[in-house]
């Protein structure tokens, strides 16, 4: 299954740096909400949990826009027959999928966490930033298997695009809440605290959790 | 002794054996009680009005569809329980010719390539048996219509397949083209061959079984060397 992954990733990857279709509108959206953010709290910095909030909700929307497009091609393109006619393992799809938009996420947040940092947030990053990259790469896994398997539910669909974040923003509260959860205590006024270690808990139990759902499901999303 | 004409039997188990196939979407039948076998090597064209019921066969049989009435068992494996064992020696040429826009010819075929475990070298073999090296590295997007095509036939017959599903495999080529990629998929290549065409000369030349369909439901069903053109005609009347 490894080289199938690598072969469809490699693809995915080629047809963003061709197209730029996900990751530019990705980070524009991000930095864009973050401007409004700081225009319509009428501050110029936020801390706590407030900013745990500003920081995630945002990402969690720019992440829809990534899962939208995530099956485009293979739909509008004929990419499901070609992969289907394959004598491969179905579930190379899922992975490589998930790998995708786990890949963009990164992307995106390298760009849109300083941002956030440069507009709104109050106290340095510096200082809570390696904590901070582990609660991103957890709900980065978290969003890309979740938002992998409702892509491909959705796009079998006339109206995906409202498909999508109606059946994954309830899905993914829970990631929200526990990374929102283990991020605030990073973003304090007077030097960050210390990572809450059952929020960090169930954030990757919940990956876990839908990394095994998605595993049992996904073949079935891809039959007649 | 293989290949000797002295000692050659056919094939006990047919390419194809449909018994009372049909398939559905959703309330409407697209194809009703199909019953026919086809030995390995042959070839069977099939014939039909635009919504006959042509593509729903060939995506039963390539295995994207599932029947939903009937048996269908391809290369000896019935579907669809045994897909999987079908995958892979099956050579699908749809509407569609199932490649990416934004890539070349070139990356399209080594992206499939990988998915069938097939060398790169068969990827330039293809490329130059449908005459397509010289624009291989352009975008899909850039290409004619029958440029496409001709890539589309390459991606069908890169992996060598045993059974050819063939939807109007010569539209948008000109006569050189449609000679240049004849021993890929033309009734000389040796391989089992399910095509679908409107041309009733064309169609009959070169096949072994002759099907029509109407409204899902076989109008005719015949050997090919006893069906008259105007029997064709009939079906489009």
């Amino acid at each position: 299954m490894r080289s199938t992954v690598a072969a469809l990733l490699s693809k995915e990857l080629t047809l963003e740096w061709r197209t730029r279709e996900s990751v530019p509108a990705m980070v524009l959206f991000s930095i864009a909400t973050y401007v409004v953010f700081h225009f319509g709290l009428d501050r110029d910095r936020v801390t706590g949990d407030l900013a745990s909030g500003v920081l995630w909700v945002t990402l969690l929307f720019a992440a829809i826009l990534g899962v939208n497009r995530l099956f485009v091609a293979e739909y509008e393109q004929g990419g499901f027959d070609g992969f289907l006619l394959a004598p491969v393992d179905r579930t190379a799809l899922l992975v490589a999928k998930a790998l995708t938009l786990f890949l963009f996420l990164c992307i995106v947040e390298v760009v849109a966490v300083p941002a956030f940092a440069l507009l709104l947030l109050g106290p340095p990053l510096t200082q809570a930033l390696p904590e901070l990259v582990l609660v991103l790469l957890l709900a980065n896994a978290g969003i890309a298997v979740l938002g992998t398997l409702v892509a491909g539910l959705a796009i079998q669909t006339r109206a995906r695009d409202l498909i999508v974040p109606l059946i994954a923003l309830p899905l993914l509260v829970p990631v929200l809440l526990a990374a929102a959860r283990c991020a605030t205590p990073l973003l304090q006024d007077g030097g960050a605290g210390a990572l809450p270690a059952d929020w960090l808990a169930i954030l990757a139990i919940y990956d876990l959790l839908f990394a095994l759902i998605a595993y049992a499901v996904f073949d079935f999303l891809l039959e007649d | 002794m293989r290949g000797s004409s002295v000692f050659a039997v056919p094939d006990p188990v047919p390419a194809l054996a449909l018994r009372g196939a049909g398939r559905r979407y959703g309330e409407r039948a697209a194809l009703r009680d199909l019953t026919l076998e086809l030995e390995a090597g042959r070839t069977l064209v099939v014939f039909g009005p635009n919504g006959a019921g042509k593509t729903t066969l060939l995506r039963m049989l390539a295995t994207l569809l599932r029947p939903h009435a009937g048996e269908v068992s391809v290369l000896g494996h019935q579907l669809p329980d045994e897909g999987y064992a079908v995958r892979g020696r099956v050579g699908f040429l749809g509407h569609e010719a199932l490649l990416y826009r934004e890539l070349s010819g070139r990356e399209n075929l080594r992206f499939h390539a990988r998915l069938h475990r097939v060398g790169v070298q068969r990827v330039d073999e293809v490329l130059d048996a449908v005459g397509m090296t010289a624009r291989c590295g352009d975008p899909v997007a850039e290409l004619s219509r029958g440029m496409v095509q001709r890539l589309a036939i390459a991606r069908a017959v890169l992996h060598e397949p045993d059974l050819l599903l063939l939807d109007e495999p010569l539209a948008n080529l000109d006569p050189a083209a449609a000679a240049q990629v004849a021993p890929l998929i033309g009734a000389g290549s040796g391989r089992t061959r399910v095509v679908t065409s409107h041309d009733p000369a064309g169609g009959l030349r070169g096949a072994d079984l002759a099907l029509g369909l109407k409204g899902g439901r076989v109008a005719l069903l015949a050997p090919a060397a006893e069906v008259d053109p105007g029997q064709i005609a009939e079906l489009y009347r």
